[in-house]
């Protein structure tokens, strides 16, 4: 098995740790998915929020003050309340609890921050919006969870301990990552199916966490999945686990940024569409792939994949690479289109989607977080 | 393959002049903008590839425990 980004998989866990008397700050869910990414290893190498020096390497750089390549800034923004030198309990309502040694507290400047991450200072991305709304000091240091949250999706979460053991009891040796917030339709599957061929097995992981209005609600994402891999999938090759993370829509820093998560998880390989982790037109349609041009030490490959549509003269699901025919001939697999026609109501026809997907989808009354 | 040289640390290394010279004409018109960033790049990519296969680091109960619950989720048969 592959080694974890930075060569160690992080393991900060200590559920009999002693935290009486231990002052109390509640935290968001989404410092706390970040809390748990850290102490399971799936931000490995991280052991806690980003220091004044691994920020600033990350936003300059793209890397970790040790050289080892990071894109996405992990912090935890605070009020005054925190000193430096301090350990203080952080809790959220889902029950995570963690142990914070607070090693530095700093200044930033959001507009950098944004400027470099989203390549944008524009508020009406969401990823900048969320950093702009940030609190004015950013507090570094190592954390240990106590307890984990609530999952309402217990049963798919997955920790890297457990996906390394699993595929290694599988007897995968090439490990395909795929990365979703949306529900499949026939050009994913053939984008999944197609790398899975030369590989041993699938590892289908969709965000699950804080989206934006208009996107498909986790549980619709997670059953239609399941549809899918119930009647399309053999058994032994495909995995589904979630990754409990917010969507930064960094595009192609967070390329960057999913494709170690996955190594973390064991992988060898990671799928990387058009505009992946895009938002708006903010970053070009294959952005995403060049950047990984300036990472030779990943160590994840990348799968470069251009979308896949249906040709009526080739008569199949083919790609730009392998169809010589004009657009004329061509159906292409809309996610835009087929949101349209669901939220008028109409299932989308079997030359688009699964039926079984489909229907999952048709059965709930709104599907869309509002 | 810009490694912009402003905030962070540097150090220098000392190569051959002759092969500093062949490096310049092999990044002519390709994205690496100094023979320092070119460097770098193919010492990441060489020592990556030197990255051992970790070991495992599970006592046998602990990795029994945790096939355990992969049988039980329905991970494992
Ligand atoms: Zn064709």
């Amino acid at each position: 098995m592959k080694p974890p980004h930075g060569g160690k998989l992080v393991y900060r866990v200590d559920e009999k740790k002693d935290i009486d008397g231990i002052s109390v700050i509640e935290i968001n869910e989404d410092v706390a998915k970040d809390i748990e990414n850290i102490a399971y290893g799936i931000f490995s190498p991280l052991e806690g929020f980003m220091c004044k020096s691994d920020f600033e390497n990350v936003l300059e750089h793209m890397r970790l003050e040790n050289d080892v390549a990071w894109t996405i800034p992990i912090v935890f923004d605070i009020e005054n309340k925190i000193r430096e030198g301090e350990e203080v309990l952080l809790k959220a309502k889902s029950g995570t609890t963690a142990i914070f040694e607070v090693e530095e507290v700093y200044k930033y400047d959001k507009k950098e921050y944004a400027e470099k991450v989203f390549k944008t200072t524009d508020i009406a991305h969401p990823g900048v919006k969320r950093v702009m709304e940030m609190k004015d000091k950013l507090a570094g240091g190592k954390i240990t969870l106590v307890k984990e949250g609530k999952e309402k999706f217990e049963k798919y979460y997955l920790k890297p301990y457990e996906t390394r053991i699993l595929f290694k009891e599988k007897g995968w040796k090439d490990i395909v990552a795929f990365q979703t917030r949306n529900v499949p339709h026939i050009g994913h599957e053939y984008v999944q199916k197609t790398a899975l061929t030369f590989a041993d097995g699938i590892f289908i992981n969709p965000i699950i966490g804080k989206k934006k209005k208009g996107d498909f609600k986790d549980e619709v994402i997670l059953r239609s999945y399941e549809a899918l891999i119930e009647n399309y999938y053999l058994k032994n090759r495909a995995v589904m686990s979630i990754l409990r993370t917010t969507m930064r829509y960094a595009g192609p820093k967070e390329a960057i940024f999913h494709a170690i998560i996955r190594k973390n998880f064991g992988c060898t390989h990671f799928i990387v569409g058009r505009d992946h982790a895009g938002v708006g037109n903010y970053y070009g349609p294959y952005e995403a792939h060049d950047i990984f041009n300036e990472f030779p030490d990943l160590g994840i490959t990348p799968l470069f994949f251009r979308s896949f549509f249906f040709c009526k003269k080739c008569g199949g699901v083919v790609n730009e690479k392998i169809c010589p025919h004009g657009k004329e001939h061509h159906i292409y697999y809309s996610g835009t289109a087929i949101r349209k026609m669901i939220m008028n109501g109409e299932t989308p026809p079997e030359t688009m989607m699964r039926k079984e997907v489909a229907n999952i989808i048709m059965s709930y009354e709104n599907p869309f977080i509002d | 393959m810009t490694e912009k040289e402003g905030k962070g640390k540097y150090t220098t290394v000392s190569i051959p002049t002759p092969l500093a010279e062949k490096i310049k004409r092999r990044i002519e018109g390709t994205g690496f903008n100094s023979i320092s960033s070119y460097v770098t790049y193919v010492l990441r990519e060489l020592l990556a590839s030197m990255e051992e296969e970790e070991e495992e680091v599970f006592s046998k109960e602990d990795e029994e425990k945790i096939k355990e619950r992969l049988r039980a989720l329905g991970y494992l048969d």
